[in-house]
């Protein structure tokens, strides 16, 4: 690749990095600072309007029962906001303790834990998650847990295939023939490498987190009244979409906005931080 | 008759990066242009320039004629007539350079078809013509094979057979040899011998290596920093260099012949790595010996030097009368140890070493199908403070015979002895310990050094892993860098803000950290630029003498060897088939595949490599994972295809040689039936 | 390659028997079909509910080995037992599986080849004004949940609607009842159906485009620099010619894999658009059944989700081994190929 090619993307990385930052914060501070400035709160209720569109008293119109719509969207996306960084947090890490075992140890535990990983990409995720989540009675926070379980196999992959790759590196072969052990290695020479990979995949699954918790609460099998999402927001609102638009409307398109910005980001990172990765690899 | 003519090219790279600033050739039909240099000295864009190849965003001035028509400024419909019929190249790496999901007689025959409109079938059939004239066997079946299934020459092969496939007139070859084995360089410089004499084209050879032009160009240009400093016909610049970067160059090339001299480093690197050149004047200066104050003043211009054809761009051409007085002489190599060898203790010990890896097929239900017998039952030992140098082609196990014993455990089968202790006998406590003593350094020093880490915390490593007080450490770093020549301000540099030459030096001081007895080298030089090789290797000699190291070195270039080694075991398939003192070996070598080996080492020299014309030895290296019987070497044996003897020959086909003293006595073991090519 | 196929198969099927298993025993054990017969008004004896439940295998009170027992041994005669209603799961699994299939079929041909297309052609106008807004699209495609999209595309079709004064769209169902009986008979049928097929069609194709034309231009830019498309260009082939040849059909290689990957992405976006526009498809089944509590019907929807994921993994190997000559003869699979470069 030649130089002129890297840098002009290069640049065009780092700008979809302040895109996707700035929005990104912006929407945080809406989503937790924008509840002290509305007049209403997510649980009040209006008696004097039910259902009324956009007004300068109701910045987002008010729902059937008369409440906030501004007020309720907030603590969906707050909620959605939080999911989103647990899971990708914990999926990420998940993916890189098993990738990286894998990848360095090789032999039968790589055999042993990649079966696992296939096992889980065949299982349907969607099931399981939907009969848990609300059986299991654990509120949001088991949500959390059963995403992360099944956001990390993938990410666990391509760990395990850089492992390989850098354990055959030359300087790594030098400290393993230094007499360095092998947590050293993989604190000194594997894992600074891998952060990268890591921070952006973080990043990539906070969107995807965010989607599948939405899809979920859409049909009922995410977060459970009393708690809000946005997709339960959305979905309270599919059947009226074209005649009520604001009761969906404005949380499905700060889902759309925050989903953006987080892909944003991440896909310029990626490419800021490596340029050799493969644009693509999923 | 000039076919190919080039004026005052300059390529200037997006953000600035002059490669080529101003070169002037021609080449004439039938002719050879040798073009060397060392990387960055824009060797490659040009090329690419004459083609009109370079990626878009680059600006390209000056002219380039291909029989008086003019190609810059073309468009790329009009230029694609050109490419491919009458200007031809060839790239440096045939697997990546052919396409690796279409057969190798389509890609041929779209050559073919591009130009002359040629039917599907009858494109085909030439193609097939091309593969049998490029030497391939059983040309009509392997054409339709994928590149993958071809080894380095024979893709090599392919990509000559596409470039001659509308009789060019002119063929640019970009370092064709570069990737291969002398064995397989030979062949193909060979099958470009025809190449040229079936086209009558007229080839640019592209290289770094001298020893290629010598054989085989007519005219040679030298390369510095984007200029051509030096041009004339090779027999006058090999006897006569008169810029001073062309004798460094000639005069730091590792040498095989007995009475060369030894090579002459040449201070600091050149090469945009290391920053770049001056803005103004010669670009060679800093590193020059015999630059004067005139030197920074003004680029200077190519002006004839002795004969008419011959030109040189250099102010100071006062001082480079006699090349040999330009550089200073190298010192004096260290005095050998008086000790004989059979008195001093023997360091390592190695004894029928065997290292087989398993061919899996299938990734989760993986079936073994079959051995790769990288290593199998290797025996020889390295006395203290000696230089044992392993060579072979690539793929014949030496280095995973270093790696065997760097992993210091009980090998597949087999004994390795470090200081006389067994490693199968070690505990995990006492195997640490002993890697103190057994370093290693790796070829390429780009691999080899971790990227995110700054020199001093690459030097720190080993101590830090051996419990070396901090305290200690950072003296010992600057000891270190010292050691090695390096600078204290290199401590705080990433490996990306040095040279080659100087990322290489940190290699060996972190491989000399601990202190070691025995260093194993593997090819420390080979990836490096010659004008800095001569430099690194008299370091290892030096460090050697001062330290009393003994040194194991795994090398490709025989030459290298032959400076660096005492003794030289030579490897063949995972088995030594001949091992001695160097300057016996070299002067008389006993096996074929020695003889072969040593035979097909390109000479810098024009009057000898003309008259030097050895048949290449045929075949490629051989695939290790194939179950030998008999010799393994019978295949591509010179004496075995020349024998008619049947007994003689059935003793080859039958019974795999064991080492055995030849002539008695010597410390010379030779693996061959009938050693000398002793032929009834 | 034939034998390497015949081992991922056993494979691929140990992985299905296992998978399928695991959501019959988690669905067993988690849902209640029972709650569901006791609700029924009015509430029937609970001597009835167990014999009901006992009928169709569905008892909590019954040790779960032995329900899995009795459920393996149904599914090995090809029988995925009754439904809570007492239909035979078979032929309600069959009927929805062409929905499903009729529904999902066009939107995935048509977005694969689209977004390859797109993608390529991206990549080759890097950085110009085309590729920005294919980019700046796709990014905002995939940053769109299919069922905000779906929901976009009835607001969108319900205002073509109204302006033009013509049902040009619709999204509810299959297909208007009475359909095939107007003047064009049943080819009005068909244009009826493929009425009702066009805003779900548009919705997977869309989601498809995005992320196929994410991935092609990123393995197209890869190779675009490739030394053999600068070899193809030495041999005088034109630029363009030396991509579309060269380049495109090696850029290929990895998509394949992706296919595999974003298969089960598909199917889970088909649950979405079968509810929004009210297809009575596998994944409203499985939807409806999981809130009934109907465990036969949710084993019997995800063994096919199993199954179909398996089944897209293993045309990925066979398309890898046909497009890439290098693994010809020893194959690879799916999931081993991420990272690899």
């Amino acid at each position: 690749m030649n130089r002129p090619g890297r840098t002009l993307r290069g640049l065009a990385a780092s700008r979809r990095v302040v895109i996707g930052a700035s929005l990104l914060v912006l929407l945080f501070l809406l989503a937790f600072a924008g509840p002290y400035l509305a007049p209403w709160g997510w649980e009040d209720t209006d008696f004097t309007a039910f259902r009324e569109p956009p007004s300068t008293r109701h910045w987002f119109g008010t729902t059937q029962s008369g409440r906030d719509v501004f007020a309720l969207t907030l603590r969906g996306m707050q909620k959605s906001l939080v999911i989103g960084l647990l899971v990708a947090v914990l999926s990420t890490a998940l993916a890189a303790l098993v990738g990286m075992v894998a990848g360095y140890l090789g032999g039968w535990p790589d055999r042993l834990l990649m079966w696992g990983v296939d096992l889980l990409l065949v299982l349907p995720a969607f099931l399981v998650v939907a009969v848990l989540a609300p059986s299991l009675g654990g509120g949001w926070p088991l949500l959390v847990l059963l995403l992360a379980a099944f956001l990390w196999m993938i990410t666990a992959r391509v760990v395990r295939a850089m492992t390989i790759s850098l354990r055959e590196r030359e300087y790594v072969l030098a400290a393993r023939f230094g007499g360095a052990s092998t947590p050293w290695i993989i604190r000194r020479h594997i894992l600074p490498h891998l952060a990268s990979l890591l921070i952006v995949d973080a990043g990539l699954n906070v969107s995807v987190a965010i989607m599948a918790e939405s899809g979920l609460s859409y049909f009922g099998f995410g977060v459970q009244p009393p708690d809000i999402s946005l997709g339960t927001l959305i979905a309270d609102g599919h059947g009226t979409a074209t005649a009520y638009p604001w009761l969906s409307g404005f949380a499905a398109g700060l889902l759309v906005l925050t989903v953006l910005a987080v892909n944003l980001l991440g896909d310029g990172l990626r490419d800021l931080l490596d340029p050799t990765l493969e644009k693509g690899t999923p | 008759m000039t076919v190919l003519e080039v004026r005052d090219l300059r390529v200037t790279y997006p953000r600035g990066v002059r490669a080529v600033r101003g070169v002037d050739l021609s080449v004439g039909r039938g002719e050879v242009l040798g073009i060397v240099g060392e990387s960055g000295s824009g060797k490659s864009a040009l090329a690419l320039a004459t083609l009109g190849l370079l990626p878009p965003g680059t600006r390209v001035e000056g002219s380039v004629r291909l029989r008086g028509r003019e190609l810059l400024g073309r468009s790329d419909a009009e230029l694609s007539r050109v490419r491919g019929k009458d200007l031809a190249m060839v790239f440096q790496d045939p697997l990546s350079a052919l396409t690796p999901v279409h057969p190798v007689g389509d890609q041929i025959a779209e050559t073919i078809r591009v130009h002359a409109g040629a039917t599907r079938p009858a494109a085909r059939a030439r193609a097939v013509e091309l593969l049998e004239l490029v030497g391939i066997p059983d040309a009509a079946r392997r054409a339709r094979a994928y590149p993958h299934e071809f080894s380095g020459g024979m893709r090599q092969r392919v990509m000559i057979a596409m470039a001659i496939a509308n009789d060019p007139v002119a063929i640019v070859c970009d370092e064709p040899t570069t990737a291969l084995d002398v064995t397989i360089q030979a062949q193909v410089l060979e099958v470009l011998r025809t190449a040229k004499e079936a086209t009558g084209a007229a080839i640019v050879l592209i290289t770094h290596d001298l020893g290629v032009v010598a054989g085989f160009a007519d005219r040679v240009m030298v390369m510095y920093a984007g200029r051509a400093v030096e041009t004339g016909p090779v027999a006058e610049v090999y006897a006569r260099p008169r810029m001073p970067y062309t004798i460094g160059l000639l005069q730091s090339l590792p040498r095989i012949e007995p009475d060369a001299p030894r090579p002459v480093p040449i201070d600091g690197a050149g090469g945009i790595s290391t920053g770049g050149f001056p803005a103004t004047g010669c670009p060679f200066a800093p590193r020059c010996p015999v630059a004067v104050s005139r030197c920074a003043d003004t680029e200077p211009p190519p002006v004839p030097v002795g004969t008419p054809a011959h030109t040189a761009a250099c102010v100071n051409l006062d001082a480079t009368g006699d090349p040999a007085r330009v550089f200073p002489a190298p010192a004096p190599p260290p005095a050998p140890p008086v000790v004989p060898r059979h008195e001093r203790p023997a360091v390592l010990e190695v004894e029928g070493l065997v290292r087989h890896h398993p061919l899996y097929r299938g990734t989760v239900l993986r079936r073994r199908n079959g051995t790769v017998r990288a290593v199998d039952g290797v025996s020889f030992d390295v006395r203290a403070g000696e230089t044992l140098g392993l060579v072979g082609e690539s793929g014949c196990g030496k280095t995973t015979a270093l790696m065997e014993i760097l992993r210091l455990t009980r090998p597949q089968r087999g004994t390795v002895r470090l200081f006389g202790r067994d490693t199968a006998a070690l505990t995990a406590a006492e195997r640490k310990a002993l890697r103190r003593d057994v370093q290693v350094v790796f070829q390429d020093p780009f691999a080899s050094l971790d990227p995110r880490m700054r020199v001093a915390e690459i030097l720190a490593e080993p101590l830090l892993v051996h419990g070396v007080p901090r305290a200690r450490i950072d003296a010992r770093v600057r000891e270190l860098l010292a050691l090695v020549g390096l600078d204290p301000a290199h401590a705080a540099r990433h490996p990306h803000g040095l040279s080659g030459g100087q990322r290489q030096r940190v290699g060996i001081a972190r491989a000399l950290a601990l202190e070691p007895r025995l260093l194993l080298l593997d090819e420390p030089v080979a990836s490096l630029d010659v004008s800095v090789q001569a430099g690194i290797m008299a370091l290892l000699e030096e460090l050697r003498a001062r330290l009393g190291l003994a040194y194991l070195f795994v090398a490709h270039d025989l030459a290298v060897v032959r400076l660096l080694a005492d003794r030289v075991a030579v490897m063949y398939r995972g088995r030594i088939v001949e091992i001695g003192p160097v300057a016996d070996v070299y002067g008389a070598p006993v096996h074929p595949y020695t003889r072969a080996l040593l035979d097909a080492v390109p000479r810098p020299d024009p009057h000898r490599e003309r008259r030097r014309r050895p048949a290449p030895l045929p075949g490629d290296p051989p695939d290790p994972s194939e179950q030998p019987r008999g010799c393994r070497f019978r295949a591509r044996c010179p004496s075995y295809a020349a024998s008619a003897d049947a007994a003689w020959r059935t003793l080859c086909e039958t019974d795999e040689p064991r080492p055995r003293p030849v002539p008695e006595g010597t410390g010379r073991l030779v693996a061959c039936h009938h050693p000398e090519g002793g032929r009834p | 390659m034939a034998g390497f196929l015949l081992r991922r198969l056993v494979n691929y099927a140990v992985l299905v028997v296992l998978a399928a298993s695991l959501s019959y025993l988690l669905a067993a054990s988690a849902l209640k079909p029972r709650a569901n017969l006791e609700d029924r008004n009015p509430r029937p004896p609970a001597a009835v509910v167990d014999a009901e439940l006992n009928r169709l295998n569905l008892n909590d009170r019954t040790p779960l080995a032995e329900r899995y027992r009795v459920w393996a041994a149904g599914v090995l005669r090809g029988d995925f037992g009754r439904t809570l209603q007492g239909e035979p799961v078979n032929d309600e699994l069959w009927r929805r599986l062409w929905v499903s299939v009729r529904l999902l079929t066009f939107g995935t041909v048509l977005g694969c080849v689209l977004g390859v297309l797109l993608g390529a052609y991206a990549a080759v106008r890097r950085d110009r004004p085309s590729d920005r807004i294919i980019t700046a699209g796709s990014y905002l495609l995939l940053s769109t949940p299919i069922f905000v999209l779906a929901v976009l595309l009835q607001i969108g079709a319900q205002k073509v609607n109204d302006t033009t004064g013509l049902q040009v769209f619709e999204w509810v169902g299959e297909t208007a009842p009475g359909s095939s009986e107007g003047t064009f008979g049943p080819l009005g049928g068909l244009g009826d159906r493929l009425r009702h097929l066009l805003l779900p069609t548009a919705a997977v194709a869309l989601a498809q485009l995005a992320l196929y034309s994410r991935y092609q231009r990123g393995m197209m830019l890869d190779v675009l620099n490739a030394d053999f498309v600068r070899t193809a260009r030495a041999k005088g082939l034109r630029h363009r010619d030396a991509l579309l040849r060269h380049g495109l059909r090696t850029a290929l290689i990895p998509m394949t894999t992706y296919f595999a990957y974003t298969f089960g992405l598909l199917l889970l976006g088909g649950m979405f658009l079968e509810e929004i526009f009210g297809w009575h498809g596998m994944g409203e089944w499985l939807v409806e059944s999981i809130i009934r509590g109907d465990v036969n019907a949710v084993a019997a929807v995800n063994c096919c989700a199993a199954a179909a994921v398996l089944l897209a993994g293993l045309v990925s190997d066979v398309l890898y081994g046909v497009l890439d000559p290098r693994v010809r003869t020893s194959g690879t699979t799916w999931t081993a190929r991420t990272g690899r470069s």
